[in-house]
């Protein structure tokens, strides 16, 4: 039998991170703007003040650049599970393909049958109609959302699920337990929300550099006021819902929480800190240095003052049994597939609980097999398991760290913008405006860091204590994978490239520009090495 | 019938309609990747062509990500498998696929007539790419693919993707994918446009249509005698989805024409295809461009009919490992998962096909040149 290739996996993993990190520097943009818009469309069919139509219209073509490459990036995450995650695509398919596919038919055909219409359809549909299509927009790129969280959060909490020794693969018993799956809901109400935090600033911080620059003076006002305010409802809404995916990570994963909170030893209630900073060592098991608030951690994460949270080691301690008994399973699944007995089935059952921790020593086992283990390696086969099932705590720690840094920074710069927006001293407050201006990729850069936190928090596992995920990756050789790697940077650089050129150049020509027709002159012949027209903006 | 057996059934079929359903409509909006540059001459030509498909390549695209979706749901084996044995071809189509929203949505918001031209070169590659490989891996699993299983389920590939690319029929099959493409693409084009663009869609529709029929025939003629694959002993159709047990497979020569020697009434699928692809030449010609779009789905059910009634009960039947094949019995989803998605797709169909024509509807009519370089809205 082919053995597991680390390299293989470790790039398969570098490509998800990667592909998947890129997909998500664009999708908050397109959750929070369609609301955006659709909201400055209501406005606008309302008072019929033609401004609104303007701001929508304008804003619209920002959102449509951006669309693009949230499209063409998240079809490269559907094909990714298949081409790089065979074992995992196997093994959970039956339970993940579901809301993946529902996805498809519920949110991605309405999202993007309607784009087109919304895009195309302003000189063809009633005002209402239109208004209409704008929100059919928003529901769908936010029902997308909200499935494939569903399906993400079935990977963090599978419930809903049980492992089919006949079929080798988790199979999906109930359609509730999945869909109403709290994680999932959580999950779903936290990201969307980021979206709107992004797309908020996003929409400020273009609208700051107008009135800085003191053009288009009426609408930067009121674009910016709106988004304040959307901004500032949306940061309270993220900051609630973080807390509560927290207390969700301390009930179902508790090797995440601790490694978010940095916690190598359990906690001691209540004076435990809330460490601010730390530099948390892997390979020591300790913290190099710690700030922290004490009395702040007990309270945050489990809502009183007296319930303790188990730390690193003690979980690692703990793991020791359940590997033994996994290798127990996952030899007697070995055995009753090859002879379907049902004394080997009995025993799968007894030990079923335990199954993905078996898979787990298998990179530490001979020969990387687990069945076949002899009664002498096996103690040493647990002791070199048992760290495995740690994530990296460094990671974990700061990308949450930053996540909850930036929440307050946002929640700081929204309060003071609306403040100041609605004692209109917008243009007094030119460093105000400045930091807005800048601040614009720094809700992007919160949500890439909140992934981190919960994918990296998740390893070792792609599906929380059934399949690690050296297992789940496909078998193929590090040429294929350096060949797809290389071509995703490629494709991936002229992406952000294209896009960044385009964003600026429609951001700065502002919103009156953007009814310039986008033609080059019709003389021109394409191919040829004829000059090109001066822009005629 | 145990309802398990049924429900593979019945998504085996649904499979099928995806498929033909990603023909038409994404090979369409491809063909006019391909065509763009050959039918529009210059800027303004191109993005009048553009721009009848503008409003709905993104719709028609979701076939595509749904038909990778329903597989990962309906049989999640077959799209674990398929997907990382065929990697480097399915790389590439990833590769192409991903350019062409972007070049969609940027080429015409920049005014530089490279930047135009190097995306004009993005539509051509991003159209005949993907139909060529799509066509392309329904000759690859007509011939057998290296794979095997290991006792937890893990596939193994045993043969380089080259010999799944450089190979007379698979190209052929590509072939045949493309010009039904390029047909479709064209017919579009006839329906919304003016001269001249019309008369060029016209002559490149004509062309694909009967290239069409020249590779059919001769691809029906390679799957005869190519070596097909037979269940050597009956299964059980209920049997839990699993390929390492109970299938006994050969591969024999004339294999594929089994079904048809059991079923004569098969060979209505290929009679279908033939005549749908004459009747589409033949419209073409008579300038009856609404005849030749619908007669263009009847050469997709000929055609994708054809092979899935020569194939049946095999998805993805393995030249390696025979017996563990992949099959609609043993790669199927899970009866209670199954049953999920059919409710969700009996629902959701529907709708879609309602808002989708709604939405060709309202954009209706004949895109004019003069009028699309004067709006802003366009692409
Ligand atoms: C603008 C972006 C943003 C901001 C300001 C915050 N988050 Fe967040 N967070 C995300 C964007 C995000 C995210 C990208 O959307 C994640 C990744 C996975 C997910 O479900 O949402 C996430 C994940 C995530 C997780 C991991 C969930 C899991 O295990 O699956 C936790 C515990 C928190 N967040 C908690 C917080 C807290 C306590 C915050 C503020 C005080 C906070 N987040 C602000
Ligand atoms: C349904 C949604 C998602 C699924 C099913 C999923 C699944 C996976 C899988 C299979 C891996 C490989 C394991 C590994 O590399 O360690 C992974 C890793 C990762 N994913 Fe996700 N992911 C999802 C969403 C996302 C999104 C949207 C992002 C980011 C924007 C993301 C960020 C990452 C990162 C950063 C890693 C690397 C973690 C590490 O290697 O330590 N994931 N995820
Ligand atoms: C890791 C698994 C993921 C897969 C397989 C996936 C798949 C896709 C696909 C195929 C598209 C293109 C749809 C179209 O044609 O309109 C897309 C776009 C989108 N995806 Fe993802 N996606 C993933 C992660 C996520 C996550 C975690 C979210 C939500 C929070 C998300 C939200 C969106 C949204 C809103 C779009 C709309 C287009 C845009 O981004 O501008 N995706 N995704």
């Amino acid at each position: 039998m082919d053995l597991i290739n680390p390299t293989v996996v470790d790039l398969s993993r570098f490509q998800f991170a990667l592909t998947a990190l890129y997909h998500f520097m664009f999708v908050p943009l397109t959750l929070g703007l369609t609301f955006m818009l659709a909201a400055m469309e209501t406005v606008y069919v309302v008072t019929g003040r033609k401004i609104y139509k303007e701001m929508a219209q304008f804003w619209g073509k920002l959102f449509g650049i951006n669309f693009a490459i949230g499209v063409a990036t998240g079809i490269t995450m559907e094909f990714e599970f298949g081409t790089n995650w065979s074992m995992y695509s196997r093994f959970f398919g039956d339970m993940f393909g579901t809301p993946l596919a529902i996805e498809g038919l519920m949110a991605f055909f309405m999202e993007s049958t309607f784009v087109g219409l919304m895009f195309f359809g302003w000189d063809r549909l009633s005002k209402q109609a239109h208004l209409a299509v704008t929100y059919l927009v928003a529901l769908g790129s936010n029902l997308s959302a909200l499935w494939i969280l569903i399906a993400n959060a079935s990977m963090n909490v599978p419930e809903g699920a049980h492992f089919d020794p006949d079929t080798m693969r988790m199979q999906f018993d109930s359609f509730v337990h999945v869909v109403f799956n709290p994680d999932a809901q959580s999950k779903f109400v936290h990201t969307s929300v980021a979206g709107y935090v992004s797309a908020a600033l996003f929409v400020m911080g273009i609208s700051a550099f107008y009135i800085l620059r003191g053009q288009h003076k009426q609408f930067a006002a009121r674009s910016f006021r709106m988004a304040a305010l959307f901004g500032i409802i949306s940061t309270v809404a993220v900051i609630t819902l973080g807390d509560v995916l927290g207390r969700m990570d301390y009930e179902k994963q508790p090797t995440k929480i601790a490694a978010i909170e940095g916690l190598w030893h359990t906690s001691k209630p209540p004076y435990e800190p809330w460490i601010l900073a730390a530099l948390p060592d892997d390979a020591k098991q300790e913290n190099h240095f710690e700030i922290g608030v004490p009395f702040v951690l007990t309270p945050l994460i489990t809502h009183d003052f007296n319930t303790p949270i188990t730390g690193l080691h003690e979980l690692e301690d703990a793991a020791g049994p359940r590997i033994q008994s996994g290798i127990e399973a996952v030899s007697a699944l070995r055995r009753y597939g090859e002879t379907h007995q049902q004394a080997d089935l009995d025993v799968f059952q007894a030990h079923e609980a335990d199954m993905g921790f078996g898979f787990l020593a298998t990179r530490h086992a001979p020969g990387q097999d687990v069945t076949t283990l002899s009664a002498e390696a096996l103690p040493q086969v647990i002791e070199a398991t048992k760290p495995d099932i740690l994530p990296n705590v460094f990671v974990t720690f700061w990308a949450f760290r930053l996540m909850v840094f930036l929440a307050l920074y946002f929640f700081a710069l929204f309060a003071i913008s609306s403040y100041v927006s609605l004692k209109n001293r917008l243009e007094r407050n030119r460093l105000l405006l400045r930091l807005c201006l800048w601040s614009i990729p720094l809700p992007i850069l919160a949500t890439e860091f909140g992934w981190i936190t919960a994918e990296a928090g998740r390893q070792p596992w792609t599906v929380f204590n059934r399949l690690p995920t050296f297992l789940s990756a496909s078998t193929h050789s590090v040429s294929y994978m350096l060949f797809s790697l290389a071509g995703f940077a490629v494709l991936y650089s002229i992406f952000i490239a294209a896009e960044l050129y385009l964003m600026f150049k429609f951001a700065r020509l502002g919103p009156e520009a953007h009814d310039t027709p986008q033609t080059a002159p019709d003389h021109l012949h394409l191919g040829g090495a004829a000059s090109t027209p001066a822009a005629a903006h | 019938m145990e309802l398990y057996a049924l429900l593979k059934l019945i998504w085996a079929a649904l499979l099928c309609i995806l498929f033909i359903g990603l023909g038409l409509m994404v090979g369409m909006d491809m063909g006019v990747g391909t065509l763009l540059r050959f039918v529009g001459r210059n800027d303004g030509e191109r993005r009048t062509a553009l721009n009848i498909i503008g409003p709905h390549w993104d719709g028609n695209q979701v076939w595509f990500i749904l038909g990778g979706g329903a597989i990962f749901a309906a049989f999640p084996t077959l799209y674990a498998t398929s997907f990382s044995v065929f990697y480097v071809v399915m790389i590439l189509l990833l590769f192409s696929m991903i350019l062409r929203p972007v070049a969609f949505e940027y080429r015409s918001k920049a005014d530089s007539t490279l930047w135009r031209a190097s995306w004009d070169w993005v539509f051509l590659i991003s159209g005949f790419l993907p139909m060529f490989i799509y066509g392309a891996a329904f000759g690859n699993i007509l011939e057998g693919v290296g794979y095997h299983f290991g006792w937890n389920g893990q596939y193994y590939q045993d043969s380089s993707f080259l010999s799944y690319l450089l190979n007379p029929f698979v190209i052929l099959c590509g072939l045949m994918s493309v010009s039904l493409s390029v047909y479709q693409g064209g017919v579009m084009l006839m329906m919304r446009s003016e001269n001249p663009i019309y008369s060029r869609a016209r002559t490149y529709a004509q062309r694909g249509g009967l290239l069409a029929i020249v590779l059919f025939a001769i691809g029906g003629l390679f799957i005869s005698r190519m070596k097909g694959f037979v269940l050597t002993a009956p299964v059980d159709p209920a049997m839990p989805a699993n390929p390492l047990h109970g299938q006994h497979v050969a591969q024999l020569a004339g294999g594929w024409l089994h079904n048809y020697a059991a079923h004569p009434f098969l060979w209505l699928l290929p009679v279908l295809g033939f005549a749908s692809m004459t009747l589409s030449v033949l419209a073409v010609r008579a300038q009856k461009a609404i005849l030749a779009w619908w007669s263009g789905l009847g050469c997709w059910i000929g055609t994708i009919g054809t092979v899935a009634a020569a194939m049946f009960p095999f998805l993805m039947p393995s030249t390696t490992a025979p017996d563990q094949s992949l099959s609609i019995w043993n790669s199927t989803a899970s009866a209670y998962g199954l049953t999920c998605m059919l409710v969700v797709a009996l629902i959701f169909v529907p709708i879609i096909l309602c808002y989708t024509s709604w939405c060709y509807y309202v954009m209706r009519g004949k895109v004019r040149t003069a009028d699309i370089i004067h709006d802003s809205h366009s692409y």
